[in-house]
Protein backbone atom coordinates (compact mmCIF):
# COMPACT_ATOMS: atom_id res chain seq x y z
CA UNK A 1 0.00 0.00 0.00
CA UNK A 2 2.84 2.40 0.78
CA UNK A 3 4.42 1.67 -2.60
CA UNK A 4 1.08 2.35 -4.29
CA UNK A 5 0.71 5.72 -2.52
CA UNK A 6 4.32 6.66 -3.31
CA UNK A 7 4.26 5.78 -6.99
CA UNK A 8 0.81 7.25 -7.64
CA UNK A 9 2.00 10.49 -6.02
CA UNK A 10 4.99 10.57 -8.38
CA UNK A 11 2.84 9.72 -11.40
CA UNK A 12 0.15 12.36 -10.83
CA UNK A 13 2.70 15.03 -9.81
CA UNK A 14 4.66 14.64 -13.02
CA UNK A 15 1.49 14.39 -15.11
CA UNK A 16 0.42 17.76 -13.69
CA UNK A 17 3.89 19.20 -14.30
CA UNK A 18 3.73 17.96 -17.91
CA UNK A 19 0.39 19.69 -18.45
CA UNK A 20 1.65 22.94 -16.90
CA UNK A 21 4.80 22.86 -19.02
CA UNK A 22 2.83 22.17 -22.22
CA UNK A 23 0.39 24.96 -21.34
CA UNK A 24 3.17 27.48 -20.92
CA UNK A 25 4.84 26.35 -24.16
CA UNK A 26 1.46 26.86 -25.83
CA UNK A 27 1.34 30.33 -24.30
CA UNK A 28 4.50 31.09 -26.28
CA UNK A 29 3.79 29.23 -29.52
CA UNK A 30 0.14 30.02 -30.24
CA UNK A 31 -0.44 33.00 -32.53
CA UNK A 32 -3.31 34.94 -30.96
CA UNK A 33 -4.92 36.15 -27.72
CA UNK A 34 -8.02 34.04 -28.26
CA UNK A 35 -6.02 30.87 -28.78
CA UNK A 36 -3.64 31.61 -25.91
CA UNK A 37 -6.61 31.59 -23.53
CA UNK A 38 -6.92 27.89 -24.41
CA UNK A 39 -3.36 27.24 -23.20
CA UNK A 40 -3.95 29.20 -19.99
CA UNK A 41 -7.08 27.13 -19.41
CA UNK A 42 -4.96 23.98 -19.72
CA UNK A 43 -2.74 25.26 -16.91
CA UNK A 44 -5.72 26.20 -14.76
CA UNK A 45 -7.72 22.99 -15.00
CA UNK A 46 -5.59 19.94 -15.77
CA UNK A 47 -2.29 21.01 -14.24
CA UNK A 48 -3.86 22.24 -11.01
CA UNK A 49 -6.17 19.23 -10.81
CA UNK A 50 -3.47 16.60 -11.17
CA UNK A 51 -0.96 18.31 -8.86
CA UNK A 52 -3.53 18.83 -6.09
CA UNK A 53 -4.72 15.24 -6.58
CA UNK A 54 -1.17 13.99 -6.03
CA UNK A 55 -0.79 16.14 -2.91
CA UNK A 56 -4.10 14.81 -1.55
CA UNK A 57 -2.94 11.22 -2.11
CA UNK A 58 0.36 12.05 -0.41
CA UNK A 59 -1.20 13.72 2.64
CA UNK A 60 -3.91 11.18 3.35
CA UNK A 61 -7.43 11.85 4.58
CA UNK A 62 -7.48 14.76 7.06
CA UNK A 63 -8.46 18.41 7.36
CA UNK A 64 -5.45 19.29 5.23
CA UNK A 65 -6.78 17.33 2.25
CA UNK A 66 -10.09 19.22 2.55
CA UNK A 67 -8.18 22.51 2.38
CA UNK A 68 -6.27 21.19 -0.61
CA UNK A 69 -9.55 20.23 -2.28
CA UNK A 70 -10.76 23.83 -1.97
CA UNK A 71 -8.04 25.04 -4.36
CA UNK A 72 -9.20 23.28 -7.59
CA UNK A 73 -12.83 23.83 -6.54
CA UNK A 74 -12.26 27.57 -6.46
CA UNK A 75 -10.23 27.54 -9.67
CA UNK A 76 -13.08 25.63 -11.32
CA UNK A 77 -15.30 28.66 -10.67
CA UNK A 78 -12.88 31.49 -11.38
CA UNK A 79 -10.87 30.29 -14.39
CA UNK A 80 -13.79 30.32 -16.92
CA UNK A 81 -14.90 33.73 -15.61
CA UNK A 82 -11.49 35.32 -16.12
CA UNK A 83 -11.05 33.61 -19.51
CA UNK A 84 -14.41 34.84 -20.77
CA UNK A 85 -13.75 38.34 -19.43
CA UNK A 86 -10.35 38.54 -21.15
CA UNK A 87 -11.77 37.36 -24.47
CA UNK A 88 -14.78 39.71 -24.20
CA UNK A 89 -12.66 42.78 -23.45
CA UNK A 90 -10.11 41.89 -26.15
CA UNK A 91 -12.94 41.56 -28.68
CA UNK A 92 -14.55 44.81 -27.57
CA UNK A 93 -11.33 46.77 -27.90
CA UNK A 94 -10.93 45.71 -31.50
CA UNK A 95 -8.63 42.68 -31.75
CA UNK A 96 -9.77 40.04 -34.21
CA UNK A 97 -8.75 36.36 -34.31
CA UNK A 98 -5.95 35.68 -36.82
CA UNK A 99 -7.15 32.27 -37.96
CA UNK A 100 -9.48 32.17 -40.92
CA UNK A 101 -12.44 29.85 -41.31
CA UNK A 102 -12.39 27.26 -44.07
CA UNK A 103 -15.12 27.68 -46.64
CA UNK B 1 13.27 14.91 -3.69
CA UNK B 2 10.30 14.50 -6.05
CA UNK B 3 8.88 17.83 -4.95
CA UNK B 4 12.09 19.67 -5.76
CA UNK B 5 12.11 18.31 -9.33
CA UNK B 6 8.46 19.38 -9.69
CA UNK B 7 9.34 22.85 -8.37
CA UNK B 8 12.11 23.10 -10.98
CA UNK B 9 9.67 22.26 -13.78
CA UNK B 10 7.20 24.85 -12.44
CA UNK B 11 9.98 27.47 -12.40
CA UNK B 12 10.82 26.69 -16.02
CA UNK B 13 7.19 27.16 -17.05
CA UNK B 14 7.07 30.45 -15.08
CA UNK B 15 10.05 31.59 -17.20
CA UNK B 16 8.07 30.82 -20.39
CA UNK B 17 5.10 32.81 -19.05
CA UNK B 18 7.41 35.75 -18.17
CA UNK B 19 8.68 35.71 -21.78
CA UNK B 20 5.12 36.11 -23.05
CA UNK B 21 4.36 38.80 -20.43
CA UNK B 22 7.36 40.87 -21.52
CA UNK B 23 7.03 40.39 -25.28
CA UNK B 24 3.26 40.09 -25.69
CA UNK B 25 1.91 42.50 -28.31
CA UNK B 26 -1.46 43.25 -26.70
CA UNK B 27 -2.13 44.12 -23.03
CA UNK B 28 -4.52 41.17 -22.80
CA UNK B 29 -1.62 38.79 -23.47
CA UNK B 30 0.19 40.27 -20.51
CA UNK B 31 -2.86 40.00 -18.24
CA UNK B 32 -3.39 36.36 -19.30
CA UNK B 33 0.21 35.35 -18.68
CA UNK B 34 0.34 37.18 -15.32
CA UNK B 35 -2.82 35.29 -14.32
CA UNK B 36 -1.25 31.94 -15.20
CA UNK B 37 1.96 32.93 -13.37
CA UNK B 38 -0.22 33.50 -10.28
CA UNK B 39 -1.80 30.05 -10.59
CA UNK B 40 1.58 28.35 -11.01
CA UNK B 41 2.95 30.31 -8.03
CA UNK B 42 0.09 29.14 -5.81
CA UNK B 43 0.77 25.52 -6.81
CA UNK B 44 4.46 26.10 -6.11
CA UNK B 45 3.66 27.42 -2.63
CA UNK B 46 1.57 24.32 -1.87
CA UNK B 47 4.29 21.95 -3.17
CA UNK B 48 6.94 23.89 -1.21
CA UNK B 49 4.96 23.36 1.98
CA UNK B 50 4.95 19.61 1.38
CA UNK B 51 8.63 19.57 0.42
CA UNK B 52 9.74 21.13 3.72
CA UNK B 53 7.20 19.22 5.89
CA UNK B 54 5.25 22.36 6.77
CA UNK B 55 1.79 21.89 5.18
CA UNK B 56 0.40 25.13 6.67
CA UNK B 57 1.46 26.85 3.46
CA UNK B 58 -1.72 25.50 1.82
CA UNK B 59 -3.69 28.36 3.43
CA UNK B 60 -1.35 30.87 1.83
CA UNK B 61 -1.83 29.17 -1.55
CA UNK B 62 -5.63 29.40 -1.21
CA UNK B 63 -5.42 33.11 -0.37
CA UNK B 64 -3.01 33.65 -3.29
CA UNK B 65 -5.53 32.19 -5.75
CA UNK B 66 -8.35 34.41 -4.40
CA UNK B 67 -6.20 37.54 -4.76
CA UNK B 68 -5.06 36.44 -8.21
CA UNK B 69 -8.64 36.27 -9.52
CA UNK B 70 -9.54 39.65 -8.02
CA UNK B 71 -6.42 41.28 -9.48
CA UNK B 72 -7.15 39.89 -12.96
CA UNK B 73 -10.70 41.25 -12.97
CA UNK B 74 -9.60 44.64 -11.58
CA UNK B 75 -6.87 45.17 -14.21
CA UNK B 76 -9.31 44.09 -16.96
CA UNK B 77 -11.84 46.68 -15.79
CA UNK B 78 -9.10 49.34 -15.89
CA UNK B 79 -8.16 48.48 -19.48
CA UNK B 80 -11.78 48.49 -20.60
CA UNK B 81 -12.32 51.98 -19.19
CA UNK B 82 -9.15 53.15 -20.90
CA UNK B 83 -10.34 51.81 -24.27
CA UNK B 84 -13.72 53.49 -23.91
CA UNK B 85 -12.09 56.84 -23.28
CA UNK B 86 -9.99 56.48 -26.41
CA UNK B 87 -13.05 55.82 -28.61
Amino acid sequence: MEYLIHYSTIFFLFLGCFFILSGSVGLIKLPDVFSRIHAAGLIDTLGTGFIILSLIIHSGFSLLSLKLLLIPLFILFTSPISGHAISLFAHESGYKPKAKLKK
Amino acid sequence: MIFFIALTILGLSILFCIYRAVKGPTPFDRILSISSIGTIMALGIAIHGFAFNRPDFVDIALMYILLNFLGTIAILKFYKMKGKKKV
